[in-house]
């Protein structure tokens, strides 16, 4: 694996937009000769929502304790502010978390919670006294002041957490997991709860969690994490529209992936408005070539894979299930892969289908419903055949844990092909 | 610690809620009771115990010769509890910290001594303790004295004697509370800010209190009570509460006297009980059963 996949996408936010508040360079840590993190570089800027997203085990915690400075990493630097954090132990770093079990004290009062910190800094007890009751009106707990945690609700130890890290006015506000205790519906009035938060407050947030839809939700920006390197880092739009590799692809959101072979290049052609684009190529879903009669080549963007796309390489062609449509076999305006219904679930402003293909390759596909459209329910095994339009995919190199040499695609397209 | 989740109608939780509290009833709240009453009544030579219904025995009690004795006692199982806690502390917190699959080892190798009595070990002690011990012997061949120096018989070895039977039961309720203390806990402190001392101050030690009352309780008041130390290391000069107590029952015959005596150290224990009881609900936990 390399340590950075060659066709991730760069920070996407140009370097003078913004200034950068958190520098992470070529950090590194180990556990037992165990490499966790492995040369991670990232940017964070002043005010920005950035969310480690990644399986368990992926090293985004152990990312963010190193942030926090509850570990120190074997290599590499930490900026803060232009200041080096690497080394100093937590209490030193104007940085506070917010964990994942909330860890608020049993022995204290939610106001004596709240307090703690500032207590530490030895403000005068006016002064606590008056942040300490700004803080909980902003978080709307004034009442509970005098409860002791444990009598809380988790939604509302949950804001007692947030209010102690927060009254100290960190440069940096660490996350971990903090939704993942929650039911879901409080899960999600907490998510937009602390985004509210975030642009009252005006502090940087780096927040944990391996839940997508958390993510996408939530942040300016995701930072998609595996085996301790960033896969891609970008808007939740970017990650979602144009996955760096099939582990994002596959991680965010649902994916149906078609392996396809290129049957022709067409580099930098101006389109009809004389504009250069990037060129298309023409390919062929090689579950289309199993099928009966002539296969209709499909005429796609050109992609910009690290090495150029050449005639008889198998690409993946991403779409997501709101991309595909669904119609009868016989219809013949549309070019499409012969399937039949397995499932069908009705979500109220969605219909989602199972469809199985006739190699027996299953896709979801996402309909809005229409009620005024009889054909629209599906019955169960029926045929169907599932199209797209084309310049809906996207299309990713073959890969199998590295990016693979020619030669061996090659190898690839035969044995898929026959 | 987790409740048991037997069903509320089940014949068996009936029949064991039944046994628990017959045994109780009979084997704790019965002879507690007669202590109290017997203890409000006048000695009697023939029969042990009279009326009148009187409280002379707790008025002598006030009385110097045994009001020394109380306070020496006191004084001895109050420096046995603080050495237990001195040294139980670090090392309850050292076995949490120390590797899952060496703990139970650590706590085993902890409550060995126990399969040996209690009295085979303090006679052990003796041995160690004289003047011809062990430990004079060492401490001339290396040449620290010239000639042997008083061990036994004073209240060095009796507090000695009763720190090694006690500490056990020091350890073990620390032991259980540093198991629980998350250690979230300590990173959320350290990271508002807290130095590693103001973390033991204001975080460790309240989170840990049940605790050390719960060792308290469990070391100061047998401290006070086991009178075969004191008779084995101590000689007549370092008596406990519970050598007063079996003198008044065996020697002297008083047992009014000697009854009142021990609700003195009942007293003293439901203190304790109750401090240990206020300083669970501080840190939010109601369940009471955890006292060891």
């Amino acid at each position: 694996m390399t340590n950075s996949p060659p066709t991730a996408h760069r920070n996407s936010v140009s370097p003078d937009d913004d200034k950068v508040l958190l520098q992470l360079t070529g950090l590194k840590k180990t556990y037992d000769q165990t490499e966790v993190l492995k040369d991670i570089n990232l940017d964070i800027k002043h005010g920005e929502f950035l969310t480690l997203l990644g399986p368990s085990g992926c090293g985004k915690t152990t990312l963010l304790r190193l942030i926090a400075g509850f570990e120190q990493p074997n290599a590499g630097a930490i900026y803060l502010d232009g200041v080096q954090m690497a080394g100093l132990p937590a209490d030193k770093r104007p940085v506070n978390t917010v964990f994942q079990q909330y860890a608020l004290f049993p022995h204290m009062t939610v106001a004596q919670n709240v307090a703690y910190g500032l207590k530490l800094k030895k403000v005068p007890k006016d002064e606590i006294n008056t942040r300490v009751r700004e803080m909980l009106a902003m978080v709307q707990l004034e009442h509970l002041a005098n409860r002791k945690p444990q009598d809380l609700s988790g939604g509302q130890q949950q804001r007692v957490a947030i209010a102690r890290a927060v009254i100290n006015r960190p440069k940096l506000l660490l996350l971990d997991e903090p939704l993942s205790a929650l039911d879901h519906k409080l899960r999600l009035q907490m998510q937009s709860e602390l985004k509210r938060l975030q642009r009252e407050l005006g502090i940087t947030f780096v927040f944990v969690t391996h839940d997508q839809e958390e993510a996408l939700s939530m942040s300016d920006r995701i930072a998609v994490m595996k085996d301790g390197t960033f896969q891609q880092i970008g808007t939740p739009i970017e990650i979602y529209e144009t996955p760096a590799n099939l582990f994002t692809a596959k991680f965010i959101g649902e994916t149906n992936l078609f392996k396809a072979e290129v049957q022709g290049v067409y580099p930098e052609q101006p389109d009809r408005d004389g504009n250069v684009t990037n060129g298309r190529i023409e390919v062929e879903v090689c579950e289309a070539q199993a099928q009966d009669g002539p296969t209709a080549l499909r005429n796609l963007r050109r992609p910009n894979f690290a090495n150029d796309v050449q005639v008889g390489d198998i690409v993946n062609l991403l779409l997501r299930p709101e991309d595909l449509r669904i119609y009868d076999p016989k219809d013949t305006a549309h070019s499409g892969l012969l399937g039949r219904v397995i499932e069908s679930n009705y979500k109220g402003s969605t219909l989602d289908s199972i469809i199985e293909l006739a190699n027996g390759h299953v896709i979801k596909a996402s309909e809005f419903f229409d009620e005024d459209d009889p054909s629209f329910d599906y019955k169960l095994y029926e045929a169907v055949k599932v199209a797209w339009v084309d310049g809906w995919e996207w299309v990713l190199p073959e890969e199998d844990g590295a990016i693979k040499s020619r030669t061996a695609q090659n190898v690839t397209a035969q044995k898929d092909g026959s | 610690m987790a409740r048991n989740s037997l069903g509320s109608k089940s014949p068996f939780r009936t029949a064991t809620l039944w046994l628990i509290w017959g045994w109780l009833l009979i084997f704790a709240l019965l002879p507690n009771i007669l202590v109290i009453a017997v203890s409000f009544l006048t000695p009697d030579s023939s029969a042990f115990i009279s009326l009148p219904v009187s409280i002379d025995s707790y008025v002598r009690m006030l009385d110097p010769l045994y009001f020394e004795v109380f306070v020496h006692s006191l004084w001895m199982a109050s420096i046995t509890t603080v050495i237990c806690l001195l040294l139980g502390y670090p090392f309850a917190w050292l076995v949490s910290k120390a590797k899952v699959r060496w703990q139970p080892l650590l706590m085993m190798l902890l409550i060995l001594p126990f399969w040996t009595n209690s009295l085979v070990r303090t006679y052990a002690l003796k041995l160690l303790f004289a003047n011809n011990g062990l430990i004079n012997k060492s401490l001339l061949a290396i040449g620290v004295i010239d000639a042997p120096i008083d061990i036994l018989y004073t209240q060095g070895a009796v507090i000695a004697g009763l720190t090694y039977l006690l500490f056990p039961f020091m350890v073990l309720p620390l032991y259980a509370v540093f198991t629980d203390l998350r250690n979230d806990m300590l990173l959320a402190s350290q990271d508002l800010g807290a130095s590693k001392t103001q973390t033991f101050w204001h975080v460790v030690l309240p989170l840990t209190t049940p605790g050390i009352i719960s060792g308290v309780l469990l070391v100061l008041l047998p401290a006070m009570g086991m009178f075969y130390v004191a008779d084995i290391l101590g000689g007549s000069r370092n008596l406990l509460v519970g050598n007063i107590i079996k003198n008044q029952f065996l020697d002297a015959r008083d047992w009014p006297f000697g009854a009142a005596a021990s609700v003195l150290l009942t007293l003293a224990m439901a203190v304790l009980l109750l401090a240990y009881r206020a300083s669970s609900r501080r840190i939010g936990k109601t369940d009471f059963n955890e006292v060891a």
